[in-house]
Order: C-alpha cells, then structure tokens, then sequence
C-alpha cells in the first residue's frame, strides 16, 4: 500500500514538474516573440494600404482611421482614409466577406473619391490551395487585377454566372464571388463615410471645424 | 545498430511517410506545393529532433504510467515555440502554412518516434533518429508537392513552367490527386524494396 502511494506522488511531481517547465519555456518564447509578431501584423496592414493607395506617399500625407459597422455584417469594418495637403486622396477599406468558400477572408481595398477601384490586397484568407487562393494575385494575376479602375457602381460587382461583370476564377466561383462580396462591403463602407465629405474635392470645411 | 544506420533509417527503409504511413493527413494537405512542402517539412523536423532529444534525456524521471502526458507536453511546447517564432520572423511562411503548424501536435511522427525510439534510447541516437525521421519527412513532403504542383499547378517552387501553363490539372492539387500521387509513391517504393 505504502509502495504504491510513493509511485502515485512520483508521477504527479514528475508531470507537474515537466509542465512547469514547459509553461516557462512558453512563457519566455510568448515575450520574446509579441513584439516581432504585433510588428510584423502592423507592418503587414501599412504596406496592404500603400500598394491599394498607388500615388498617396504616406510622407506627405496622413492617414486617419475610422470604423464602420454594416448591418449584415458582425465585425466592423476599418476605414484608412489618406489625405494628401489637406485634400482627400482615397480611402483603403479593410473589409471581409463571411460567404468564402472557408467562411471568411480578409481583404483590403482601395479607392478613390469617385468610387474607383484602385487596387486590392488579400490580407488573411483559408482558401482552397490551387484553387480558391487563386484571388490572391500573387498565385494568379488575372483575377484581383480585373477590379483595378473599375469605377463602382457601375461596374457590375458579380460574377459573369450571375450577370455581372467579374471574369470567375475557373473551378471557384464561391471565392470570386466572395472577393466581389467583399468588395461591396467595403464600397458600402466607403459610401457612408463619402456623404461625411460631401463635395468630394474641398474636404477641409468638414473636417477641421473645431 | 550502428550510427549511420539509425540515422539513414528514416530516409527510406523506414521513411515515416512511405513506409510507416505516419503522418499522412498534413502529409496530404499540404504538399499542393513545393515551397509549403519544405516549409512544413523544416518546421517538423525541428519539433521531431528537439522532441526526441529531451524526451530521453528525461527518460530517468518519466514513470511509465504517465509516459504518454510527458511525451504531448513535451511535443505541444514545441510546436507553439516553432508557431510563435515563425510568426514573428517569417510572417509570410506562417502564413502559408497556416493551420498546419499548430497540426504538428497531433502528427503520429512525432509521438510514435518518441514512443517507438527516443523512449528507449540513449539521447545522441534519439537526436540522429530525429534528423533521419525529419529529412525523411521533408524528402518524403516534396516528392508528393514535385509532382502535384508540377501537374496541378504548372509551377514548382512558385515559378511557373511556361511549357506547361494551360494544361493543369487541377485534381493533382486537391484531396484526390493528394491520394492518387500518394499512392503511386508507396506502391513505387514497396517495389524498390523489394528488390
């Protein structure tokens, strides 16, 4: 009896033991490694918004953040809006779509005051390898370079199986038309923040009454 | 058994993949292409090597009973150690590999090479085993992504292969084609074996 109850106490101590370890060891690496990780996710969001903003140089310029809730959507979304000498130059949306082929996706979008598209960055997405993450254009071109300078809404946001405008990835329909379901989201976004400036190219005496 | 031998067993006479057909399911997904193959590959082989070294050198004070509890501590600790500094320094491969990484915890590689050898051997064969096991596992990843993303996808290594573009097929990059390629290779390797 007295034997057993000692092997008892060894495994517990070992165990404990071991998984003390093992949560300092995590511990340490989980510190070491926050700050790169926030940086590299930072990093990652200011370089989507300057290749969806071509022409804004973020020296001259600056960027204000607002945030939009749509009301089908859960999660609000983000509003990069880019001033250029006290001009707006274009907005960069970080939107999603909740219709992805893998539920959701996350991508950045950005437009000009007059509603053109003037380039698209996948931010995070689950997609099928080979086939859905086609809409990342490093994987295949044609797909998201389709949007650039098109002018929404007259543009047709769906895919030519629905009669729209959208040329389809071939074998994943449900992410192109997901990538256009974002889209809109974003245009509608950027919609509701475009009526804040009303004539769209004297923006200041909206922005700067005190 | 000798050195060598223990640490070329991995590469083919028992390659965890072809011929112990552990490890198939993240085997399977992400060898759609070459780049994701030897990311993941890398990354395992460093939980395998590192988990086989300090699961022996804990072998005096694991009690049988619990072997199993340490060994997927051991093995969960680091994987999220692998996951985290991925993340930081090479956010674009973590990227890529996604779900897979946090998936290494459940690999049968890596818990039945600590169960089948580190277990019971000294801690320099247990290191060895774990490169073998890990090449192994990488050599094994990029045979199967050579020849999906080359046919599937008409790239290798992300570069397109112009004499090939307009002619994928795109089975050999979805589940299916996983298994048909998957399938050839082990029936290929039986036969080289056998001889």
């Amino acid at each position: 009896m007295a034997k057993k109850e000692t092997s008892f106490l060894k495994l517990v101590l070992s165990l404990t033991l071991i998984t003390v370890v093992a949560a300092a060891a995590l511990a340490a690496v989980y510190t070491v490694t926050k700050e790169p990780i926030a940086q590299s996710i930072i990093d990652k969001k200011n370089k989507a918004i300057q290749l969806v903003l071509p022409g804004f140089d973020s020296k001259k310029g600056t960027i204000e953040e607002q945030k939009v809730l749509l009301k089908d959507l859960p999660d609000s979304l983000t509003l990069y809006i880019a001033k250029m000498d006290n001009k707006l130059f274009g907005m960069a949306v970080e939107t999603y779509t909740k219709k992805a082929f893998s539920g959701r996706f996350d991508i950045m979008v950005g437009f000009d005051t007059q509603g053109k598209i003037l380039g698209s960055e996948v931010l995070k997405a689950n997609e099928t390898p080979g086939l859905g993450d086609k809409i990342d254009k490093k994987k295949n071109p044609k797909f998201a370079l389709q949007f650039n300078g098109k002018v929404l809404p007259d543009f047709k946001l769906k895919v030519k199986r629905d009669k729209g405008d959208v040329d389809a990835i071939t074998a994943a329909t449900i992410s192109s038309r997901a990538y256009c379901n974002a889209i809109e989201n974003a245009f509608e976004a950027y919609k509701m923040v475009m009526t804040q400036y009303n004539t769209p190219n004297s923006i200041d005496s909206t922005q700067t009454t005190k | 058994m000798s050195k060598l031998k223990v640490l070329t067993n991995g590469f083919l006479k028992e390659n965890p993949v072809f011929v112990l057909v552990l490890g198939t399911c993240p085997t399977l997904a992400v060898t759609t292409s070459a780049n994701n193959a030897v990311g993941m590959g890398l990354a395992a082989a460093f939980v395998i090597i590192m988990s086989n070294v300090i699961i022996s050198l804990l072998r005096p004070v694991t009690p049988n009973e619990v072997r199993i509890p340490i060994y997927i501590v051991v093995i969960a600790t680091f994987v999220s150690i692998v996951d985290y500094v991925l993340q930081a320094y090479v956010p674009a491969l973590a990227e890529s590999l996604g779900i897979f990484i946090p998936l290494i915890v459940v690999n049968c590689i890596v818990l039945g090479r600590a169960e089948a050898f580190a277990g019971k051997n000294n801690v320099f064969d247990s290191f060895l085993d774990g490169v073998g096991m890990g090449i192994g596992f990488t050599l094994a990843l990029l045979i199967i992504s050579t020849v999906r993303e080359i046919i599937g996808n008409a790239s290798y290594f992300g570069h397109p292969i112009k004499a090939l573009v307009g002619n994928e097929m795109l089975i050999f990059v979805l589940a299916p084609g996983a298994f048909i390629v998957f399938g050839f290779i082990i029936a290929l390797v039986r036969a080289l074996q056998k001889k």
